[in-house]
């Protein structure tokens, strides 16, 4: 027989073994988290760390090579004399048409997609079909607008055939993030709206679409923000490396920053290196801008909702 | 919110519109002749990475002369530029080599006679690491003993090539195989164009085998000479022996001389412009094949490579001047190592 004391302490003792070990196990868990936690700043600081030294390391390069006449002279060969004029606005060109060909036609068919033919084969298909557009290398995007749109249509190697390929490039992006943002409107809303009586085309137009433009934009600029730095469909349908004269039309040949940067990258003379840094802090800066807006504009129409 | 949709849907339709009127515009070409003459006009040039830096310094210095004319020039390469040559899409296109029998079917296929027009000289220069001591010189034997296809997996050490040569790994770098300077490299050491073997590092990019070859002591490469010129310090120039004492004895190194005399065989090659007849009726055309010539002497070795005789230029403005068409080096087996001047004469 075991003395009852004993039993006691031992009861006593697997109860303090069990507190310790739950301090102990608490103690792994929170050194756990703070592990966690600061892996995850590891990996935010990380990503930022890498950008700001490229960033670093390119104004130290060619911080002093930006200046106003490489912005407004033409391009040379004496890199001392060239110039990205006609490129930045080449690119300014090919971003506003690429807005304004991509943006109808994508919030289009997001809206048809989310709201008018949610289930069924045809979604179905369609969805499969647009999640693969996505994935497409741009290249192929580039040989399609050369033949459709070059050749085919007639518009030659044109800013309209550059912004027609690239909006076809980005469309998929923006459809996704269309139905994303149109998904984020509580359906709710949408009754209250048929209950007043409101047509399905009323719905959307006043209640669905303003509700859901701050993630149309946002992720129309993202989508943007790819396609300014597109460089090989570009150079497929015909962009041009040297361009001394800026559009004047929908028309015309022209050039943007990413080519003219691939341009200089491939010299054998190093002083044209430092220009495509240059060029590079100008696409980055424009990049930055365009990120910019898109921070904006989804903060002034997020203020503007008021459920 | 709807003031932004009626604003993109009304530019839409303006844009929709718009394109109509630049089919038209673009069937019309022949009415503008009035506008070329007055010195107002566009030029499309497009073809070679490696003619852009010339026709790049003429298409600059030409601006000068006639601010009101937009030459536009494009690097879709040699192939691609004559794609689009043979389809008459651009008025002239940049070549690396003379064109081939299949682009030229493909010309008189579109009803496009052209006229060809030699350039400039390029010489491919054979560079090692700079500090490597014991290659002074190579025969186009042992080039070719290295980058022939069948040596792939079989010729790896450098001994292998020349017994003086250390037991290391032979490390191969060179222009990938869309260039010209490939196909003309293969052509020449090899002995026909594009057989080479696969087991080496190829870049389109000039710079990245710059990069490789400056940092491997066992490395050999090739590229245009302008990339030697500009990387001087970084290489060591190798002279190659043709074995042939005709055209220069013992190791030749690639020289403004050597490539002008064609001493420097066989790796110096012409660069050529090919002119659209049909685009030679538009006055600026006209103007800036015969400004490009003019100038050629001077322009040509700013841009890094080496210009012609000067009487092959006058044999080849003559060729301008009278609007001859078609190639001299079609009926040629190959366009390496040839004399240009005998060539030219054969017309």
């Amino acid at each position: 027989m075991i003395p009852e004391k004993s039993i006691k302490s031992m009861r006593r003792q697997k109860i303090l073994l069990a507190r310790l070990q739950t301090i102990t196990r608490t103690r792994y868990y929170k050194y756990q988290d703070i592990a966690f936690k600061y892996f995850g700043l590891f990996c935010t600081i990380l990503g930022i760390a890498i950008l700001v030294l490229f960033l670093a390391n390119l104004i130290y390069t060619a911080g002093a090579r930006l200046d106003w006449g490489f912005m407004t002279n033409l391009p040379s060969r004496k890199a001392a004399k060239a110039g990205i004029y006609t490129a930045w606005v080449g690119t300014l060109w090919i971003l506003s048409l690429t807005t304004l060909i991509a943006l109808p036609i994508g919030i289009g068919a997001g809206v048809y997609l989310e709201e008018y033919n949610k289930k069924g084969k045809l979604a179905n298909i369609l969805e499969i079909n647009i999640a693969n557009l996505a994935g497409v290398p741009s290249i192929v995007y580039g040989l399609l607008g050369l033949e459709l749109f070059a050749r085919f249509i007639g518009a030659g190697e044109s800013l309209l055939t550059g912004a027609l390929t690239l909006a076809l490039l980005i469309l998929p992006v923006i459809i996704v993030s269309t139905r994303e943002a149109l998904k984020t409107v509580p359906y709710t809303i949408r009754e209250a709206s048929y209950a007043l009586g409101a047509t399905k085309w009323q719905t959307i137009w006043n209640q669905v679409l303003p509700a859901s433009m701050a993630g149309i934009f946002t992720g129309m600029i993202l989508a943007l923000s790819r396609a300014v730095g597109e460089t090989a469909p570009l150079i497929v349908i015909g962009a041009l490396a040297f361009v001394p004269f800026v559009p004047s039309s929908v028309f015309d040949s022209f050039t943007v920053l990413p080519i003219q940067i691939f341009n200089w990258v491939s010299r054998p003379q190093k002083e044209f290196s430092v220009n495509a840094a240059a060029a590079i802090i100008v696409l980055l800066s424009i990049t930055f801008m365009m990120n910019g807006i898109a921070v904006y504009l989804r903060y002034r129409w997020q203020k503007k909702i008021k459920w | 919110m709807k003031r932004i949709f009626f604003a993109t849907t009304l530019i839409a339709l303006a844009m929709a519109c718009g394109k109509k009127n630049g089919t038209t515009e673009t069937s019309s070409n022949d009415t503008t002749a009035n506008e070329h003459a007055s010195g107002i006009g566009a030029v499309e040039i497009d073809g070679s990475s490696t003619v852009y830096p010339i026709t790049e310094a003429m298409a600059e210095e030409f601006r000068v002369e006639s601010p009101n004319v937009k030459v536009t020039i494009g690097v879709s390469g040699t192939g691609g530029g004559f794609k689009k040559f043979s389809r008459g899409e651009i008025d002239i296109t940049n070549a690396s080599r003379p064109i081939k029998a299949g682009e030229d079917s493909a010309c008189k296929a579109n009803n496009v006679a052209y006229i060809e027009l030699p350039v400039a000289f390029d010489g491919i220069a054979i560079v090692t690491h700079a500090e490597n001591k014991w290659m002074n010189d190579i025969t186009v034997a042992e080039l070719k003993m290295i980058w022939e296809p069948s040596a792939q997996g079989k010729i790896m050490k450098w001994n292998q090539v020349r017994k003086t040569w250390p037991n290391e790994e032979i490390h191969l770098l060179g222009a990938g195989t869309q260039s010209g300077t490939f196909d003309y490299f293969t052509e020449a050491i090899v002995g026909k164009a594009k057989a080479c073997r696969g087991d080496y590092t190829a870049s389109e990019d000039d710079n990245v085998l710059v990069q490789g070859i400056s940092t491997d002591k066992n490395a050999l490469g090739f590229f245009g000479i302008d990339y030697y010129i500009a990387n001087k310090d970084k290489l060591k120039l190798i002279p190659v022996n043709d074995d042939n004492d005709a055209n220069g004895k013992g190791a030749i190194s690639p020289t403004e001389e050597t490539v002008k005399n064609g001493t420097y065989q066989p790796l110096s090659r012409p660069l050529f412009i090919y002119i659209n007849k049909k685009s030679m009726e538009k006055e600026v055309v006209k103007n800036f094949a015969t400004f490009y010539l003019a100038n050629a002497p001077s322009l040509v070795s700013e841009a890094g490579y080496i210009a012609l005789t000067p009487e092959i230029y006058k044999i080849v403005t003559a060729r301008l001047d009278k609007g001859l068409v078609g190639s001299v080096f079609l009926g040629l087996k190959t366009s390496v190592g040839i004399k240009m001047e005998d060539v030219l004469k054969i017309e």
